[in-house]
């Protein structure tokens, strides 16, 4: 098991060197803008790989509870003045409960039947959001104030210093959302190797040897449903404090797909990977934005293609790659 | 009082009627090789949007349809063969996200080639609607219906009295000993598709007529199908058709006596309550799990 | 730290040559109108004659000689009709491309969505859509070409008033446009307080059918007419169904489905039924001396020439945030993106195919709810009434 956490080390500081040294390469507070997005969606898909890679538990409808953590810090910190740290712990808790109280009886289905279930439950939330037309602004959306922490604003506009150098708030937002990010993926990765991650494990590996070996699997795939809704529900409050604006398509049907195809796409089960996952998807409309009317057709290609000749998901297929490369060289002469 | 209930009656049914010839499509895919596939909308609106520029070419109704429903057939033998196929042992999920994809880019060749316009299809019969009981029903919605019942009829019939119908029966139940029995499973997972594909594309263009079509109706109609085919009971056919028509008729009733802001929200959880008691659908099957 | 230093050399060499490329191109610097618009996706109903709009009009200033001498390059992304999106690329155009002038955004959450954005970087922006709160209150630098939502409520609920209607009953789609208009029906309808809304349903999106709806309207008591406020092929499906159901009663629409497509999908359904629109569909009922007239056939003309299809008032939004742009950069003298919103500011009588527009500090709309005209179908196709 060392090995295994001594790769897992080296995940996290690569991935600190990559949040850190970014800075350095691009100077467009667009490009910044851009990062920023996707750290903070690669934090809830961090989350969703605990569920979906490590328990086996699909879920289609986990943009719900992204929604969910959006609009509670949205409506809480606009409409009723609360600051924006408190909406979001209140707004986790709240879809903490959430979780579930509907995860109880959700996780008891298997395969299709557990996905259906999810998907009925994030359109419902979707369908909320978007009707309470008083408290969410309906389906036009709703401003969001800037993120603050007790009193000092955290805002894609202002101008900040750090360490005497003079920073943007876009850079400043990023280096935040980079932080958020590093944390979220330590946390996770204490997680999976911890013994609630080994019970997790079992339960993806064969759910009836589990509790046949006394493993409580509905305690364990609650506590993970949990787990990655708050995650969800945390990185959404982030989101709508920087975007400054949300629509209920932030707990839709198609961004609760984005989210699991992101998972699917980098490598289940491997929270680096799901991270490059959330990368190549957020970047490629942005790339194959000058394609005009090709984007859709080429979109569909790239992930059609991506999927059935690296099934296991780019980052695991990349290190299968590397291996096996080593491997020859290494044994090649034996 | 009477002639309102029947109204939503009439109007679930017909939209039922839709969801259960899609749901029908899932059932058939899964049954053959346990995937579900997110495409199956997308051949609705091949069907429906091949016969539309089919016939505003000059093409007569009748072959339009064929030519379409032929094209939804190749484009669901493609599907297996270019993406399901060399996926092989992939995992569910994985599929799932193939099935996506091809969705997405068969709409985005359909918007390539067909525009984006909403296109109106002529109802097959008459435009006049027939009354009931004070209640009223849009012709079309009998051919709905009536197709819909032709097609799960010859379903069956394919599936217990055919060789080839059993052959696909056979290969869903077990890969390895159907191949050993001498069924060539390459064949027939491609027939499940084009005949699924069929289905779809068949459904696609009765339904036109009602609901329109453009490059887009693939996705929600596909979904619910995928809802329907769930509560269904995935894998039963009966199951199928029983869970769209049930699905299209909560939808107006939920509609109509409760609020129609909610009606989605209301199906929704009759489906998670639906599933609270019965965890695989009202006719799934009692799979034993083999450790 | 030799790699740092050689990393920042080059950079500082870059960023210099780039500049003296940039000072030598100057003269020949094409004016840049940044747009986002929702090409695809569900308000590919707006985006798509939006885009057409803007593409065959730059060529046609181009070729006429540009604007101020200067070329002008029309850089344009799909937002697909998701608000996040827009505010991407709005960011993108304002930073990374660098626009003079935005005309963009179809929905009004994909506006709303690039307004603290387009504040920030104080550039001017013409917003195409339509919901009150984009001007109201006025933000210095957004501006919107088409009649707010609240407009066509009231012109639709006066013209009931004159034809004596109390009580009707509102069906609305629960998208963004559909949702607003029946949000400003309201409280319209409470402000006048002589028309009341005694029964209010809902469509989605994607649904094909709605009879069930209908039917609850039909059945209120002392129901009188009934509005629906929606656009895409939503509407086409109630107004076929409210032709199925028979319900005699009068059936108002909204300026979402102002367009012959309409029509199209709708059939022998939507006779008799009655609108808000620009005189955009019956130029041929405009009288002579009407200024409008011109531009509008001209526009009408041009767009179905071009692309083989209908016109739709949503591809004329586009005409005149394009003309606007266009006028204040003139007006302007440069592209100085604060002497150009105050000259779009200070337009006054800008003739354009959805109105006759009077900018000023505190409208940044520019028309007035007698811009709509109130049409009716005839015999298959529009006819002016009012």
């Amino acid at each position: 098991m060392a090995k295994l956490s001594e790769f897992r080390l080296k995940g996290l500081v690569f991935l600190a060197v990559v949040v850190f040294a970014l800075p350095l390469f691009i100077s467009n507070p667009f490009h910044y803008s851009l990062a920023t997005q996707i750290a903070l969606i690669a934090g809830a898909v961090v989350g969703l790989n605990l569920l979906v890679g490590f328990a086996g538990q699909i879920s289609l409808g986990h943009a719900g509870f992204f929604g969910l953590g959006a609009y509670f810090s949205a409506i809480m910190t606009s409409h009723y003045g609360w600051s924006a740290i408190p909406a979001l712990i209140v707004g986790a808790i709240g879809v903490g409960i959430i979780a579930w109280v509907v995860g109880r009886p959700i996780l008891r289905l298997k395969g299709h039947y557990l996905s259906m279930a999810t998907l009925a439950v994030g359109f419902i939330i979707a369908i909320i959001l978007n009707n309470e037309r008083e408290m969410t602004g309906g389906p036009d959306g709703m401003p969001v104030p800037a993120f603050d922490v007790f009193g000092w604003e955290l805002s894609p506009f202002g101008e900040y210093s750090l360490f005497g150098m003079d920073i943007s708030g876009d850079l400043a937002w990023y280096l935040f959302a980079g932080v958020v990010l590093l944390v979220a993926v330590w946390l996770a990765q204490n997680l999976i190797d911890s013994p609630i991650g080994r019970a997790l494990r079992s339960v993806h590996g064969s759910e009836v040897a589990a509790s046949v070996v006394g493993v409580n699997t509905t305690k364990y795939k609650s506590l993970v449903f949990v787990i990655s809704a708050v995650y969800a529900s945390v990185m959404g409050a982030l989101y709508a404090h920087f975007q400054g604006f949300i629509t209920p398509a932030v707990a839709g049907f198609e961004f609760s797909i984005l989210l699991i195809t992101m998972v699917v796409l980098g490598g289940m089960g491997s929270t680096i990977g799901v991270i490059i996952g959330a990368v190549v998807l957020e970047l490629l409309p942005q790339v194959l934005a000058d394609f005009q009317e090709f984007e859709m057709v080429l979109f569909g290609l790239i992930l059609m293609l991506t999927m059935i000749f690296m099934p296991k998901g780019l980052l695991p297929t990349a290190a299968n790659f590397l291996a096996k490369r080593r491997a020859k060289s290494a044994g090649g002469n034996a | 009082m009477f002639s309102e209930f029947l109204q939503y009656l009439f109007t679930g049914i017909t939209i039922g009627a839709t969801y259960a010839l899609i749901a029908l499509g899932f059932t058939l895919i899964y049954n053959a090789s346990h995937v579900i596939n997110f495409a199956q909308g997308e051949f609705l609106m091949i069907g429906g949007m091949a016969t539309v520029s089919l016939t505003a070419m000059g093409v007569p109704m009748l072959l339009a349809i064929v030519l379409a429903v032929v094209l939804a057939g190749l484009m669901g033998i493609a599907l297996q063969r270019l993406a399901i196929a060399p996926a092989k042992d992939a995992n569910v999920v994985t599929l799932i996200i193939i099935t996506i994809g091809a969705s997405i880019f068969i709409r985005g060749l359909a918007q390539l080639v067909w525009g984006k316009k909403y296109h109106v299809m002529p109802n097959f019969s008459s435009d006049e609607p027939i009354e009931i009981f004070g209640a009223v029903l849009n012709s079309q919605s009998l051919w709905v219906l009536g197709v819909g019942a032709v097609l799960v009829a010859v379903l069956v019939y394919f599936f217990t009295r055919t060789m080839t119908g059993k052959a696909i029966l056979a290969t869903s139940m077990n890969k390895d000993a159907a191949r050993l029995v001498g069924i060539r499973t390459q064949m027939v997972l491609m027939l499940a598709f084009m005949v699924s594909a069929l289905l779809g594309s068949i459904a696609g263009i009765v339904v036109a007529p009602i609901t329109f079509t453009s490059y887009d109706i693939g996705i929600i109609l596909g979904l619910k199908g995928f809802v329907a085919a769930a509560i269904g009971g995935l894998g039963s056919g009966v199951g199928a058709v029983v869970g769209g028509l049930a699905l299209g008729v909560v939808e107006a009733m939920a509609a109509g006596y409760l609020s129609s802001d909610y009606k989605d929200a209301v199906a929704f959880s009759m489906i998670l309550l639906v599933l609270f008691f019965m965890p695989r659908g009202l006719f799934g099957a009692k799979v034993v799990e083999r450790v | 730290m030799n790699g740092t230093l050689a990393r920042y050399t080059k950079k500082f060499l870059a960023i210099t040559a780039a500049g003296l490329l940039a000072m030598s191109v100057q003269a020949a610097d094409p004016i840049r109108i940044g747009s986002f618009l929702s090409v695809t996706g569900p308000a590919s109903f707006l985006g798509d004659p939006e885009l057409k709009t803007l593409e065959m009009y730059v060529e046609k200033i181009n070729k006429e000689g540009g604007v101020l001498g200067r070329q002008l390059e029309l850089i344009y992304y799909d937002d697909v009709g998701n608000a996040s999106k827009a505010r991407n690329f709005a960011s993108r155009l304002i930073r990374s491309d660098r626009v003079d002038i935005i005309v963009g955004g179809s929905t009004t959450g994909a506006t709303m969505a690039a307004v603290p954005m387009v504040e920030q970087a104080q550039i001017p922006f013409i917003s195409l859509a339509g919901a009150l709160v984009i001007t109201t209150p006025v933000k210095k630098w957004v501006f919107k070409t088409p009649q707010s939502d609240r407009m066509a409520a009231e012109r639709i609920l006066d013209d009931m008033k004159s034809r004596g209607l109390t009580k009707i009953g509102l069906i609305s789609g629960t998208d963004g446009f559909g949702s607003s208009g029946r949000e400003q029906t309201l409280v319209v309808a409470k402000e006048m307080g002589t028309i009341d809304v005694v029964a209010d349903e809902t469509y989605g999106g994607s649904d094909t059918d709605m009879t069930a709806q209908l039917t609850n309207i039909r059945g209120t008591d002392g129901i009188q007419a009934i509005l629906n406020f929606g656009f895409g092929q939503g509407p086409a499906i109630v107004t076929r169904n409210y032709a199925q159901l028979s319900i005699d009663l009068p059936f108002y629409q909204s300026h979402g489905v102002a367009s012959d497509g309409f029509l199209e999908l709708a059939g022998d359904s939507a006779e008799g039924l009655r609108l808000p629109a620009s005189p955009l569909l019956v130029p041929d009922s405009l009288p002579e001396s009407d200024p409008q007239k011109p531009i509008v056939e001209a526009y009408k003309s041009e767009y179905e020439a071009r692309w083989n299809a209908k016109v739709s008032t949503f591809g004329a939004y586009a005409y005149d945030g394009l003309m606007l742009a266009v006028q204040a950069i003139e007006k302007a003298g440069t592209t100085d993106k604060a002497a150009v919103r105050d000259a779009l500011e200070n337009i006054q009588g800008h003739v354009g195919v959805t109105g006759t527009y009077n900018m000023s500090a505190d409208d940044h709309n520019g028309l007035k709810a007698d811009s709509f005209r109130i049409l009716e179908v005839q015999n298959g196709s529009w006819k002016l009434v009012n």
